[in-house]
């Protein structure tokens, strides 16, 4: 499938939202999306990949270095010239091996000329973009933990037989996966900021609208772009602006006590959940172009940053989504 | 228009397919053939041969490796040459074309991938050969999800390979669907419970490529049906409802852009019977094991994680490889010597050169080379019956039930699953059979059953789930069959007290439930009542009466939900 424009995706909203928020602040630690295949998950964070403003990169630099912050790279980088190209976006494959992940002895070189040289793997890829993980709780418990450490510290740090190397890597980790084939371990979960799920769209008319525009995009991909490049500039200029606007954006000692008592009522544990909170209502009010945080920020971003983090009870079935909105319902009205 | 109709009557569905799938691959993602026959053989060379002529066709074997795969350096080649040697990717070569994986359903996950990402892409379509023995088994769902056929050859003879049809136009030639054709797919997939938007896309490529075939322009029922049968039967989790919902209010949605379906009255109620002409076709497209399955899985309530057999298990010690990683051997982990030397191996110059002078060893290898296998494997299943062997239960059921679980355990015999019995009388539970593969141990058992007394329901309850409880740490995936009327007439401390004896079931049934363990109650009173059936709802299990027992329609009952 050609490249399909983010605001041409038919609902999801909460995906979206989640997304967008993501690429706004970065340190909201990536996005769980949970569903059903063929839901449009991947589709939609190909799509904002595509749909960012093209970045600033080195020129022949294997670690998608930015010119204007330079630091130790280890291609020694620094001063060449750099060119635009569009925010990387890696899938990563399941059964991906550590060595594809974080990179490797680059075997050519070894082989070849018996020098050590390192070849940089997956994650140098998705600096300063997206990484993709398809059913990620099909992943290696091992592999999910080391992306999820990276994802945290942004950077990665390689020590293998005298061969050592360290570089950035930022990127914006989008997980998907089917809770029903496989749970993920309620400490991973945990690390991912925000998670959402998606489910087809029931309504007919949605989804007749979904097969026109898919219809419409195979026959023509460019023309259907074209048809949606200004939708698409708008949620740029949105974003950019919220990006702008972040550090700004005021959270009065009220929000915080409102949201540590949500986080207390619903139980969740650990901090991160709070944390969450406050990044995700942050950028939430950002994207929404307002100056302060308030309560109807918190309520929309709360099943995001939460639903994952409940402990679950064996002897109460009520979904994660409920209980948190059952909780906002009795504190806040 | 004849001539199309009655060139459907002798072409099956899955020749069809065929036929559909090798003129445009790209835009169908591939098609699954189940089953072996001469009839696949001919599809397969008939495939090989229409495709080759604007693409590639490429083999992949199903214990192929990411290296080959994928491609990249050549080891031996390199370290023999000195020189770098690069291989091209079996999905590399076949890109524009189209892959074969014979014995699908046991390709590996990671390979699976690969080939999806691949699929997503658009580089490559495929041929999934499903050799699947059991109707659970299945080519893994990331690909099949990417493929818009799925048919079932077993039964087919020979394959027509001549054209029946006329000129078939370009794809681009078609037009596309209109509204109320576009409409009736969208309701056909949500009432056959299909979530993917991948299978709306399909059937809308397939009804168009359908009138391609039959030289239209603009696709008609006939094209719709066909798309219905061919893309959304396969893929049907839940039976139409015969009784359909007044049709949802298109009135009420937002108007999307500038095409309201709710323009004119008259149109809707077209769409309606189409939509039922379209249903029943699908409904009789099914295939009948996925039949089968919707029937176990819209009965089972559960919705544990502890639940389905099969679920998979990784393992260091037995079970399918998965390849290895690194680690070192000793506790039961074993050396995957060729992959601890393949990962040595382009190290070897560069040790060489630092090693000390008077080093002589041929093969440098360090402890972050090992590599341990690693294996996966499917977690052995365990079906727990709690018999009622109280008076009131009579006798003569107690029987029928002994002979049921007879059957199970021969068939558990070749599944390698195990089976346990518990029987509850008198006063209290007794485990009769701890688990065991043991058919002579467990007709003994069988044999020296009692019967007679009171009915303690949650002591046998309760002796049912600890003996499940201990099965999940174990490792295995417990299945549990009451055999009862569901009259509990004696507590738990042994008095007979009817209204305290049901109290203390509903509460057993209810921990059980939470523990999401797959139940299944069979009512072996002499007329089905409520008793048992409202134990079945409180376990969130499948209740089957059973007035007249017959054993055989009990296992079915039981292996259909082990199935899932």
């Amino acid at each position: 499938m050609g490249g399909f424009p983010f605001s041409a995706i038919v609902g999801q909203d909460e995906m979206k939202r989640a997304l967008l928020i993501a690429a706004v602040d970065a340190r909201i630690g990536g996005v769980m999306i949970f569903g059903d295949r063929g839901t449009g998950k991947s589709t939609a964070a190909r799509a904002l990949a595509a749909t960012l403003p093209l970045i600033k990169v080195v020129q022949g630099c294997r670690f998608n270095c930015d010119p204007d912050h330079p630091h130790d790279c280890p291609d020694h980088c620094d001063g060449r010239r750099s060119h635009k190209v569009s925010v990387p976006f890696v899938d990563l494959p399941l059964g991906s091996t550590e060595d594809r992940v974080l990179g490797t002895l680059d075997l050519e070189r070894a082989l070849a000329h018996g020098e050590k040289q390192f070849e940089p793997g997956l994650l140098a890829k998705a600096h300063r973009g997206f990484l993709y993980i398809d059913e990620i709780n099909l992943l290696e418990d091992h592999v999910v933990d080391l992306l999820l450490d990276v994802a945290a510290s942004g950077e990665n740090l390689v020590e293998r037989d005298g061969l050592s190397v360290r570089h950035k890597a930022r990127f914006v980790l989008v997980g998907s996966g089917n809770p029903e084939e496989g749970e993920l371990r309620p400490q991973l979960l945990d690390r991912f900021g925000l998670s959402v799920e998606v489910r087809t769209p029931d309504d007919i008319a949605d989804r007749v609208e979904i097969m026109k525009r898919c219809d419409t995009n195979e026959q023509d991909a460019a023309g259907f772009a074209e048809s949606w490049a200004s939708e698409d500039a708008k949620i740029l200029k949105r974003i950019a602006k919220a990006k702008a606007a972040l550090p700004k954006v005021e959270t009065p000692e009220a929000m915080l006590e409102d949201m540590a008592t949500l986080c207390k009522a619903v139980g969740a544990d650990g901090l991160r959940g709070e944390l969450t909170l406050m990044r995700g209502s942050r950028a939430l009010a950002a994207l929404d172009g307002k100056k302060v945080v308030t309560r109807a920020h918190l309520k929309t971003i709360a099943p995001l940053a939460l639903r994952h983090r409940l402990r679950r009870n064996v002897l109460d079935e009520t979904g994660s989504t409920v209980r948190i909105e059952r909780a906002l319902e009795e504190l806040f009205g | 228009m004849n001539a199309a109709t009655a060139v459907k009557a002798v072409m099956s569905d899955a020749e069809l397919a065929v036929h559909i799938f090798v003129q445009w691959p790209s835009s169908f993602g591939g098609i699954v053939l189940r089953g072996d026959g001469p009839a696949r053989d001919e599809m397969v060379a008939f495939a090989k041969d229409a495709i080759g002529k604007f693409g590639s066709v490429a083999k992949i074997p199903s214990n192929v490796d990411t290296e080959r795969l994928l491609g990249g350096l050549d080891v031996t080649a390199t370290l023999s040459t000195g020189q770098s040697v690069m291989r091209a990717g079996l999905l590399d070569s076949a890109a524009g074309g189209v892959v074969i994986l014979p014995m699908a359903e046991r390709v590996a996950t990671n390979v699976a991938a690969h080939i999806s990402q691949a699929m997503d892409g658009g580089d490559v379509a495929a041929i999934l050969l499903d050799d699947s023995a059991e109707p659970d088994d299945a080519p893994p769902a990331v690909l099949t999800e990417r493929v818009a056929f799925y048919t079932d050859i077993s039964a087919l003879r020979s394959f027509r390979a001549d054209m029946p049809f006329a000129k078939p136009l370009a794809l681009a030639d078609v037009q596309p669907l209109n509204d109320e054709q576009l409409y009736a797919i969208a309701a056909t997939s949500a009432a056959l419970g299909i979530g993917s938007v991948r299978a709306l896309l399909f059937a809308n490529n397939t009804a168009r490529a359908h009138a391609a075939l039959n030289g239209r322009n603009h696709p008609n029922d006939d094209d719709i049906a066909a798309a219905v049968r061919l893309v959304l039967a396969p893929r049907a989790t839940q039976m139409p409802q015969s009784e359909r919902p007044p049709p949802p209010e298109p009135e009420n949605d937002q108007p999307q852009d500038n095409e309201p379906y709710d323009s004119d009255k008259d149109r809707k109620i077209e769409d309606i019977d189409l939509e039922d002409i379209l249903l029943d076709a699908a409904a009789a497209a099914i295939p009948k094991h996925i039949l089968d399955q919707i029937d176990g899985a819209t009965k089972r309530g559960g919705k544990g994680p502890a639940g389905r057999s099969g679920q998979k298990q990784k393992s260091a010690r037995r079970g399918r490889p998965m390849g290895s990683r690194p680690g070192v051997p000793g506790n039961g982990k074993r050396l995957s010597l060729i992959d601890s030397l393949r990962a040595a191996a382009p190290w070897q110059n560069i040790r060489r050169q630092s090693a000390a002078a008077d080093d002589a060893r041929i093969i440098h290898i360090r402890k972050s080379d090992l590599r341990v296998r690693h294996y996966e494997q499917r977690t052995e299943s365990l079906t727990i019956f709690a018999v009622d062997a109280s008076g009131s239960s009579a006798l003569s059921r107690l029987a029928e039930a002994k002979g049921a679980v007879e059957m199970m355990l021969a068939q558990a015999y070749v599944k390698r699953s195990q089976v346990a019995l518990i029987a509850f009388r008198q006063s209290a539970a007794e485990i009769l059979l701890p688990p065991t593969r043991s058919l002579t141990r467990a007709r003994r058992a069988l044999a020296a059953l009692p019967g007679g007394g009171g009915t303690p329901l949650a002591a046998g309850l309760m002796a049912a789930q600890q003996l499940a409880e201990a099965a999940q740490r174990a490792g295995q995936t417990p299945t549990i069959a009451i055999l009862t009327d569901g009259k509990g007439n004696v507590a738990s401390d042994g008095t007979a007290n009817r209204a305290v004896a049901m109290e203390e079931a509903h509460q057993a049934s209810h921990r059980i439930a939470a523990l999401g363990l797959n139940c299944i109650v069979i009512d072996i009173s002499p007329r089905p009542r409520d008793e048992a059936a409202e134990l079945a709802a409180a376990l969130n299990g499948r209740y089957l009466p059973l007035p007249q027992a017959q054993s055989a329609a009990m296992v079915a009952a039981i292996e259909s939900l082990n199935a899932q």
